[in-house]
């Protein structure tokens, strides 16, 4: 057992911001297909962008969960170096944001609710991703999210890594396991634009605000969702069931809602989040 | 060109030149792209772009504002300022210390300017970025003055102009700067109800959060001739990645050819661009259903 588990098990209130980013990075916690094969029923991959290709970094597709049929998005992590290289290990393309937009589109005409898994350090920063207009691409997806026709439920599983992130989880209940981290960079990025030093990841960490308790107190996420003994990774049966439970019962209330009205308090909770003076 | 921009006579002398160095007398700066020495008041008359080479040097905020009619500016939400949410441990400097510095040598409270104005008589709300305030960086100041120019420009049925420049979301309020790509992007569905235009113009440079937001997926998107625009930095690329860049890459002209912009347009054609498409946008105002008569069905050029 590595050291952050050891101290995750025995001393879970004093995990540092740093040790909570080791845990949602652990390479053993459960990633969105292990959450879709244990939850939901019959899912269907559908692949592609329609445009350029399909991108392994995000899956998705049709699915029955809680009884009813759902669309579900995530971005997908490899557990081992092999699948992480044909995952780029979850910094999705142009086109897996593209995929994304397409099946939510999708979701919208057939009326049925989307679930997003949010697993990534980041958008893939490379150059044929530049070329094939990643900045489009993240834009284009918040855009369909902020007025999506159907129910949206984000889960936070891992890294919410940036724009990478954000492009999956605008969203009318935004959720985080206990142990995620959600950031406007990673800490590494972060140390590194403000000193130069990205070894200075660890007080980055500290001072982001990056786990779902700092996300709740911020009131940017609706729910902090506790993980089993140790983290997700030591228990994953368990860490899914814990997780799809809330999902349900939140997807049970969002569904209830009228459209329209659940559009308006999408507005305006994304509408409402800053902190500014009025002098 | 002086048509174009008309100036109050002092302020092409303030504010930074981040890329242009001013050399002793003040009389003369250096163009960083040609290296050449231009008389400080011809490159102002040339609206900052050098005589010698056409390179684009960067303005401030005030500055753009003269891409407006003469005294039709009227600032808008000049009263918000910066807080420090997070209260961010920082190793250096602290934000607060940041913003005051800031704040002195620009003159500014945060990165953006708001109102609203008139080009060639058309009204129109605007939100303009300034590069010297940290980097033109989206904290929740700068996504609060964005959204609310954009639902003033749905609530009053008039099309909006934003000029962009910025290195991305502000590190220093964390997941609350990153979540104003969201919110200004939720503003902007108002103005797309009500069937008016956003335009977006993208100046050097442009990166990270803001371009992988609203300028993006704006109706119209217009770069400057040789601005940076991008998602992930260069360095990052080229020193993380270890990839090697094309000349010319993320440009506007790089942009333009992989089909991210729908034009380069030089600084002193950008007020007649803009005009025109003003012009444009309000002449198709009618909603096509007004022109069909409910009974009937029009077909191959018969009813
Ligand atoms: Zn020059």
């Amino acid at each position: 057992m590595d050291e952050t588990t050891k101290h995750a098990e025995t001393q879970p209130h004093e995990l540092t911001p740093w040790d909570r980013v080791q845990l949602a990075r652990h390479p053993q916690r459960p990633h969105t297909l292990d959450y879709i094969g244990a939850l939901c029923e019959d899912f269907t991959e559908l692949h592609g962008d329609r445009r350029f290709g399909d991108d392994a970094a995000i899956v998705g597709g049709l699915a029955t969960f809680a009884a009813r049929t759902v669309m579900v998005i995530g971005h997908q992590k490899g557990s081992d170096t092999r699948e992480n290289v044909k995952r780029n290990f979850g910094m999705p393309h142009p086109e897996g944001y593209r995929k994304a937009q397409r099946l939510m589109r999708q979701a919208e005409k057939f009326a049925i609710p989307v679930i997003c898994f949010v697993d990534t350090p980041a958008a893939d920063p490379k150059k044929e991703s530049e070329e094939r207009g990643q900045a489009n691409a993240i834009a284009e997806s918040i855009l369909v999210m902020t007025n999506l026709r159907v129910p949206i439920i984000s889960a936070v599983i891992g890294e919410g890594g940036s724009g990478g992130a954000l492009a999956l989880s605008v969203a009318d209940r935004l959720i985080m396991q206990e142990n995620t981290i959600y950031s406007v960079a990673s800490p590494e990025a972060t140390a590194s634009i403000l000193w130069r030093d990205s070894a200075k990841a660890a007080d980055a960490a500290r001072a982001l605000k990056l786990t779902a308790q700092d996300l709740y107190d911020l009131r940017i996420i609706d729910e902090v969702v506790a993980e089993p003994e140790g983290g997700a990774h030591q228990a994953s049966q368990e860490a899914i069931r814990m997780l799809g439970e809330r999902i349900r019962s939140h997807l049970e209330i969002i569904s209830q809602i009228e459209i329209g009205t659940l559009l308006k308090q999408r507005y305006q909770k994304y509408r409402t989040i800053g902190t500014y003076l009025e002098a | 060109m002086k048509e174009f921009f008309r100036r109050r006579k002092t302020s092409f002398t303030t504010g930074e030149q981040p890329e242009g160095s001013p050399v002793p007398d003040d009389m003369w700066v250096k163009c960083a792209a040609c290296r050449d020495l231009v008389y400080k008041k011809e490159l102002n008359d040339n609206l900052k772009v050098c005589p010698k080479c056409g390179h684009h040097m960067r303005m401030s905020a005030q500055e753009w504002l003269d891409l407006l009619d003469a005294d039709s500016f009227s600032e808008t939400d000049a009263h918000l300022r910066p807080t420090d949410p997070l209260g961010f441990v920082s190793l250096d400097e602290s934000y607060a210390d940041k913003l005051v510095k800031s704040q002195q040598r620009t003159g500014m409270p945060d990165a953006v300017i708001s109102g609203m104005g008139m080009i060639g008589g058309q009204r129109l709300a605007l939100a303009v970025g300034d590069f010297a305030f940290m980097g033109a960086s989206m904290g929740s100041v700068y996504g609060e003055k964005m959204s609310r120019a954009a639902e003033r420009a749905a609530d009053l049925g008039i099309p909006f102009l934003t000029i962009n420049t910025s290195g991305g979301a502000r590190q220093q309020e964390g997941v609350i700067a990153l979540m104003q790509m969201a919110k200004v992007t939720m503003a902007l569905t108002r103005l797309a109800e009500v069937g008016q235009p956003h335009i977006a113009l993208l100046v050097d440079p442009c990166y990270g959060g803001v371009t992988a937001s609203y300028p993006s997926v704006a109706d119209v998107i217009i770069a400057e001739p040789g601005a940076n625009i991008g998602f992930a930095g260069k360095r990052l690329i080229e020193q993380i990645m270890r990839q090697k860049l094309p000349a010319g890459f993320q440009t506007a002209e790089f942009m333009l050819e992989h089909g991210m912009v729908d034009m380069v347009v030089e600084r002193n054609q950008l007020r007649a661009t803009l005009g025109r498409l003003l012009r444009l946008y309000a002449g198709r105002r009618e909603p096509v259903a007004q022109f069909m008569v409910s009974s009937e069905i029009y077909v191959n050029g018969r009813t």
